[in-house]
């Protein structure tokens, strides 16, 4: 073998291997966050340990370590926060007396204090009780829970319409009449607009009273349950989420658990600031926003691009602006964070409130951070990668094309428009698909232009006009940061935030995979040119 | 040669060339044109018979495409180009600030060398520079559409896949499509710059086949490096070199009797 062969075959190992290493890391990557992400959903047995010094938990084994001396110890998460104060204990495995699966342990998941283990004692409604026994309660659980469910829809619709759509029609009824009176309106007026507020004011008065009632019938029945060592305790039934007794679940049951609770974690408002719960605003906050930001990005970016490529002369000026286009995408995000609130929050934002919102001022409506800001911040962060692939996507249109359509009596506009963006329209999609997967992983930038840790509310509801772009929203990014860092209990949470990280990776990927169909779809009918 | 002449009766009806010329659909005079500072064409005068087929020939570089570019003015796409004298479409200016250039490109379609459908479907290739021009009804396109194809000698093969792209055709089919495309918006004049230059034979002999059949309609400019092309299929025949046209006639009479000792030396094969 020659000596230039074999650098030459060296080279070729370099770069396979390099290549290896890449993809092995991606894997490893997602197959780590899949893991770690979908196997908390999966419900483990729950096992009883008796110590020897006549300590006596319940939980689920969360992981085992070697001791500093000798032997291994395990944490056991046992839940029960209301009762023990942690959720999480370590047991020196030499220690243990007896390890048993006990049947009759459940597990029961609620909407305050974290997960509570024990066995189930009683139903109880006031003093009369309704089922004694863990076979009975078992069995009598399902049908009071249904009703419990139902009466729980019941208070939400009327919190969230019905209350809602009172306050909303207040809150607007107050703002005309400010309107009126700023401007010095006549008394007429005014009183009509008083005595609609005095009858939105009784409406509200009357829905509360009905709330109340539903309130205290809603939590009038109690689960009582018993820890292992022994203490009682009584839970609002209403509260309890789910009542699952591990150790006696067929494999069937499980399954159905573990997707009830993958689909709970998906469509289902997050409970207990965040750290148990579902994502559901969180995915809609990142995908709404990463839309707003398409529909703004794609015109202006494509719209510079065709300047830049088909109208400019080229020299100096546009090689200096090709320059600071290209720079712009490299400029930290944090910055354009900071542009958008000065420029769109507090500029354009404290105009509008001034201009159409005078009346509730001081209160901004557009004039602090929102989902229109943040879009629009995101929008201007990734406008150059729009505009880079466009231009790609314009140099590719052979010039024999457009010779070839204005020697038909076509204008330049019309070539343009109708020649060759439709031809450079893989060339766009393809900046755009570049724009969203950037779009969708920004966190710094939005913390400080309007991505909140909780928002009341979705930026789209049944209130006029549906789409609130001024409102608050949540993001899967900053959800990962929230939970995984700014939760007091950070053992718990860790297999939320692997899962929550699943859904922006597959947010993006889910995003992406349209925009790349669509563009194929586009490349078969034209099959142009491979930008 | 003179079997050609034979075998043409329309042709014979025409042999004299100046009535044919008497009045011409398209003439050139004294036309010159510069790119920048060097001359690409020099006090040119042609005459063009209408619905008759035209060759230019000539050595490469002797400004034959440039020529057939100033008929549609497609010429003023390109930066610095410079020209004097005058080309007259039916007997008036088409340099006349007047005319409306998209117009007359319009009246004097154009098929390049290189085949150039766009990145659009069979059917919307031909039906493009309709709609550029004002015709939407979907019924009105599709008769148009299928018109231009069968005209193009084109429909049978591709009226299965009118929607599919046209960039999947062959190179043959492909120049055809592009002279569907140009009769589609009913011209009066095509230019042809060297449609066959980059097609097999067959599919050479299948467009000057078309050409016969178009000329009952159209008149046409064809550019050619080819002679026995030019022979074949053309009436009259320009002879150009090195910007200047140094001869013009019949083509029978062109090639059999040269009266200029360049283009003997052309056709003979001396140069070129
Ligand atoms: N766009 C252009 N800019 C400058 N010079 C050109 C341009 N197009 C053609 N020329 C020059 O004009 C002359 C004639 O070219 P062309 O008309 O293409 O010749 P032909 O078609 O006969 O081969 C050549 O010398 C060529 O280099
Ligand atoms: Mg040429």
């Amino acid at each position: 073998m020659t000596r230039r062969k074999l650098i030459g075959d060296s080279l070729t190992f370099l770069t396979a291997g390099a290549l290896a290493l890449d993809i092995i890391f991606v894997i490893a990557v997602i197959v780590l966050i899949a893991a770690k992400g979908l196997g908390h959903f999966w419900q483990k047995d729950l096992i009883e340990l008796k110590l020897n010094d006549g300590r006596v938990y319940l939980g689920e084994i969360w992981n085992r370590e070697s001791n500093p001396d000798a032997g291994t110890r395990v944490r056991l998460k046992v839940g029960n926060r209301d009762v023990s104060g942690t959720d999480f204990i370590w047991v020196d495995e030499r220690q243990v007396e007896v390890q048993t699966i006990p049947v009759n342990a459940v597990l029961v998941e609620r909407s305050e204090w974290g997960n509570f283990y024990g066995y189930p004692v009683a139903i109880r409604h006031g003093d009369r009780i309704l089922a004694e026994g863990s076979a009975a309660v078992m069995r009598r659980f399902g049908s009071v829970h249904a009703e419990k469910s139902r009466q729980l829809q019941r208070i939400h619709e009327i919190e969230k319409d019905e209350i809602g759509d009172v306050n909303f029609q207040i809150e607007k009824l107050r703002l005309t009449l400010r309107r009126v009176e700023l401007g010095g309106g006549d008394s007429a007026a005014r009183a009509e607009l008083e005595s609609q507020l005095d009858a939105q004011q009784y409406r509200y008065d009357r829905l509360v009273t009905k709330l109340e009632s539903l309130n205290a019938e809603f939590e009038s029945e109690r689960l009582v349950l018993e820890t292992a060592d022994g203490i009682e305790r009584a839970i609002v039934l209403g509260h309890v989420i789910r009542l699952v007794q591990p150790n006696v679940l067929s494999a069937v049951d499980a399954i159905g658990l573990y997707a009830s609770r993958i689909g709970e974690f998906l469509t289902a408002e997050s409970r207990e600031s965040n750290t148990e719960g579902g994502v559901f605003p969180a995915i809609f906050g990142t995908v709404m926003m990463v839309f707003i930001m398409s529909i703004v990005v794609v015109p202006f970016g494509v719209l510079a691009a065709i300047y830049l490529r088909e109208y400019a002369k080229e020299g100096l000026a546009v090689r200096v602006v090709r320059i600071a286009v290209n720079n712009l995408a490299g400029v930290p995000s944090i910055v354009f964070g900071v542009f958008g609130l000065g420029f769109f929050v507090y500029l354009m934002g404290g105009s509008i409130d001034r201009l159409f919102y005078p009346e509730s001022l001081p209160n901004p409506t557009f004039g602090t951070g929102g989902i229109l800001w943040a879009s629009l911040t995101l929008a201007l962060l990734t406008v150059p990668v729009v505009i880079v692939a466009t231009e790609e996507g314009l140099a590719a249109v052979p010039q024999a094309a457009r010779q070839g359509s204005r020697a038909l009596g076509a204008t330049r506009f019309e070539t343009l428009w109708r020649v060759v963006v439709p031809a450079a329209m893989p060339g766009i999609l393809t900046g755009l698909i570049l724009a969203m997967a950037r779009a969708a992983g920004e966190v710094a930038p939005l913390m400080i232009v309007g991505m909140v840790k909780l928002a009341p509310t979705l930026p789209v509801d049944g209130n006029f006009p549906f789409v609130h772009l001024e409102r608050k929203f949540m993001h899967l990014g900053f959800h990962i940061f929230d939970v995984g860092f700014q939760s007091p209990n950070v053992e718990a949470v860790k297999p939320m935030v692997f899962a929550t990280a699943l859904v922006l990776i597959l947010v993006v990927l889910a995003t992406n995979l349209i925009a790349i169909l669509l563009r194929n779809r586009l490349r078969r009918k034209y099959a142009a040119s491979a930008v | 040669m003179n079997s050609k002449l034979e075998r043409d009766p329309q042709l014979h009806n025409h042999r004299d060339l100046e009535t044919v010329l008497e009045k011409p659909i398209l003439a050139a005079e004294s036309l010159s044109l510069w790119y920048g500072a060097s001359q690409a064409l020099k006090e040119i005068s042609l005459s063009i018979p209408e619905r008759r087929i035209t060759a230019l020939i000539g050595p490469s570089g002797c400004g034959k495409s440039t020529l057939l570019r100033c008929f549609n003015r497609l010429n003023d796409l390109v930066d610095g180009v410079r020209i004097e004298g005058d080309i007259r479409f039916h007997g008036s200016s088409i340099f006349d600030p007047e005319v409306d250039v998209n117009g007359l490109r319009r009246q004097i379609g154009m098929v390049f060398q290189k085949s150039n459908p766009f990145p659009k479907s069979i059917f919307e290739n031909v039906a493009y520079g309709c709609r550029i021009h004002g015709m939407n009804r979907k019924r009105e396109l599709e008769e148009v559409v299928e018109r231009s194809l069968v005209r193009a000698g084109l429909w049978d093969e591709v009226k299965d896949r009118l929607h599919e792209s046209a960039l999947g055709m062959s190179g043959g089919q492909q120049q055809r499509l592009c002279i569907a495309r140009a009769i589609a918006v009913e011209p009066e004049v095509i230019l042809l710059d060297e449609p066959c230059s980059a097609l097999d034979p067959i599919a050479t002999a299948k467009i000057e086949e078309l050409m016969q059949e178009l000329k009952e309609r159209y008149t046409l400019l064809i550019v050619t490096h080819n002679m026995q092309q030019a022979a074949r299929a053309s009436d009259y025949t320009a002879f150009m070199y090195l910007g200047e046209r140094v001869e013009f006639g019949e083509t029978g009479q062109l090639f059999v009797n040269p009266s200029e000792k360049q283009t003997e030396d052309y056709i003979s094969g001396r140069f070129g």
